[in-house]
């Protein structure tokens, strides 16, 4: 087991493409980490270039004490799971999980047992002679995984772990996983492209976007506190209310209502300065009636989450959505109040939080 | 209801005469060895073995059998090797022009084992001290057969997915055991058909061992198929259809097992 850190790490492809830029990053032993941006954002280069499946262009790349930029992918010590899982399907559960022993020079007898011991740890002790094309898809992640934990590799990468698997194995999977992962205390890096994966397994979080690590934290702060408008629109699986501003003495003026200065950017924004207000639609109190402080407009839409609703508002001709309980969702048209909870209401300048 | 039925008649008979077509020569092929004096009629036989008693007495014909299995064999497990290894190259280098060298290749192939490049080839073989020679044969063969593998078998290459390379690099695993461990296991419908087509095209070329192989003991059939002339200077019909017989049926046992084994497919790999 070993951390993971990158010094300065680029990338450029033939042709231009800066994947990854001077990106600085340490993942320190035993943590559960995960790369999330969009696609195209250099997340699954920089999980490969971990690997060494990409040359770095420049910068380093150190696993433990060893510095491996320039090193193998074989003899870094790690193990890597695809998104495809790439089982063999020539062989059988019990040698694709044995392959990695079989490279090391291991004899037959003792490969067999690791993997019967690795599969049954994993649930797959009836599997175990089985090709990975009779096996759904749960089964070949689990021996992906069998795989990966038989190598006793320093670090694990996963990439897209779950992006095979359907929408409801899926929230299974994530919790097998992230327990997995906690009771081996190997360092893992995973990439997705789904925030609610990254806040639902992560210990530490990475979002990244065209080749920058945007913003590094806990799934917490990431949540609650987006360094900046990138993340804060991408974070959330309701997005995040972005609402241009002007700052007017000691409130602010948003979408022709006056709203308070939030919490943690009082005494610190200069009058009649542009600003991008942002907040939650969870972070919203909604009420029928006018309240101090409040987006107030036209109710035009109401979306059904299940046991909440969202309800889209026409404040002056912007967009404010709002989470509103089940039961007490008003009907399209009704007049609305939308009021920001001031310690969890954030302000932009520039596009970086204040 | 009429039109419909002498349609449907009509299109019977046309099969029918087509089959025929088709049928005839071989059930000449299947009767004429078993019948005493065979013309060019398809006989009912009188089931004799004295034809196959008569091959056996001839001192080559036999021996060039073996002959022939040794060129073709010779050639496909040539053709396989090179083949998959340049397909797997090919398919996983970026190399600027690499899809007109391969067109090219293919282009040019034709030529090599063409008329176009006899003199060439004979002179070659000569200076290179490799005519009369099996072995020199068996390369030439090769070099003409192998830029048509090299095309085919890329095609497959480029359908296997890099995840299984690149998951068995990051175990550790060798360039040369990812193609024996992964690579070829994946692609074998491929090498199978490759060898089964390569073995096909050395069994029947007539040319290349008749040119280049001036001693009768190392001839393969096809070209002994050409000397089985009775005294008289009559094609002997019934040496030559008791050999075309044992001839033609390693090629069909050879097909049959393969496409059992592995099944036909002209395209790649993997299911997904």
């Amino acid at each position: 087991m070993a951390a993971i850190e990158l010094r300065g790490l680029t990338k450029v492809y033939p042709g231009g493409v800066r994947a990854l830029d001077a990106l600085d990053l340490v993942i320190p032993d035993g943590e559960f980490f995960a790369l999330l941006g969009p696609s195209g954002c250099g997340k699954t280069t920089l999980l490969r270039t971990i690997a060494g499946l990409e040359t770095a262009t420049g910068g380093a790349v150190v696993i433990g004490d060893r510095d491996v930029t320039g090193v193998q992918p074989g003899a870094r010590d790690v193990a890597m799971v695809f998104q495809d899982y790439a089982l063999f399907p020539h062989m059988d559960v019990t040698d694709n999980i044995a392959y990695p022993l079989r490279i090391k020079k291991v004899s037959k007898n003792d490969r067999r047992d690791k993997a019967a011991e690795v599969g049954a740890r994993l649930g797959l002790e009836h599997l175990m002679d089985r090709r990975p094309g009779q096996l759904s898809g749960g089964q070949q992640q689990r021996v992906a995984l069998a795989r990966v934990m038989a190598t006793q590799a320093q670090a694990f990468l996963f990439d897209e772990p779950l992006s095979n698997l359907d929408a409801r194995l899926r929230l299974e999977a994530r919790t097998f996983l992230k327990k997995l992962q906690r009771e081996l205390g190997v360092t893992t890096v995973f990439v997705t492209h789904d925030q609610a994966e990254a806040l639902a397994m992560a210990d530490r979080m990475a979002v990244m976007e065209s080749g920058h690590i945007r913003q590094i934290g806990t799934p917490a702060e990431v949540f609650q506190r987006p360094a900046n408008t990138f993340v804060a629109g991408f974070i959330g699986s309701t997005p995040m209310n972005l609402l241009d501003g002007v700052v007017r003495g000691d409130t602010l003026e948003v979408a022709g209502c006056k709203v308070a200065v939030p919490a943690a950017a009082e005494g610190r924004l200069s009058d009649g300065g542009k600003i991008v207000y942002g907040v939650r639609p969870e972070y919203m109190t909604y009420s029928a009636e006018p309240a101090d402080g409040a987006l107030g407009g036209k109710v035009s839409i109401v979306e059904n989450l299940g046991a909440s609703h969202l309800v889209t508002l026409d404040v002056n001709d912007v967009n404010v959505q709002a989470v509103v309980p089940e039961g007490s969702e008003p009907a399209v048209g009704d007049d609305g109040y939308a009021l920001p909870r001031r310690d969890r209401a954030l302000v932009y300048l520039d596009g970086e939080l204040v | 209801m009429t039109r419909f039925v002498l349609g449907r008649i009509g299109f019977y008979t046309l099969i029918a005469v087509l089959l025929a077509f088709f049928t005839v020569p071989l059930l000449w092929l299947v009767t004429a060895p078993f019948t005493s004096d065979p013309t060019y009629e398809v006989r009912v036989p009188d089931f004799t073995w004295d034809n196959f008693a008569a091959l056996l007495e001839h001192p080559y014909a036999l021996p060039s059998l073996w002959n022939s299995v040794v060129l073709s064999a010779g050639t496909a497990v040539l053709v396989v090797i090179f083949a998959a290894l340049a397909a797997y190259a090919l398919s996983r280098v970026r190399l600027p022009g690499r899809d007109a060298l391969l067109y090219a290749l293919l282009l040019l192939s034709s030529i090599i084992t063409g008329t176009a490049a006899m003199v060439p080839l004979f002179q070659l073989a000569v200076e290179l001290n490799l005519i009369d020679s099996q072995f020199g044969l068996i390369l030439i063969l090769t070099g003409g057969l192998l830029p048509a593998a090299i095309f085919m078998l890329k095609d497959f290459m480029d359908s296997t997915p890099k995840s299984y390379e690149e998951s068995a690099r990051v175990f550790g695993a060798s360039p040369l055991q990812i193609v024996r461990d992964v690579v070829v296991p994946l692609v074998r419908p491929g090498l199978a058909t490759i060898a089964v087509w390569a073995v096909a095209n050395v069994w029947g070329n007539f040319l290349m061992p008749y040119l280049l192989l001036s001693d009768v003991e190392k001839q393969p059939a096809a070209v002994i198929t050409y000397t089985l002339y009775t005294e008289g200077g009559q094609a002997n019909l019934s040496m030559l259809s008791t050999f075309g017989l044992l001839y033609s049926i390693p090629v069909v046992l050879m097909y049959l097992f393969v496409s059992k084994k592995y099944g036909f497919r002209f395209h790649g790999g993997i299911k997904r």
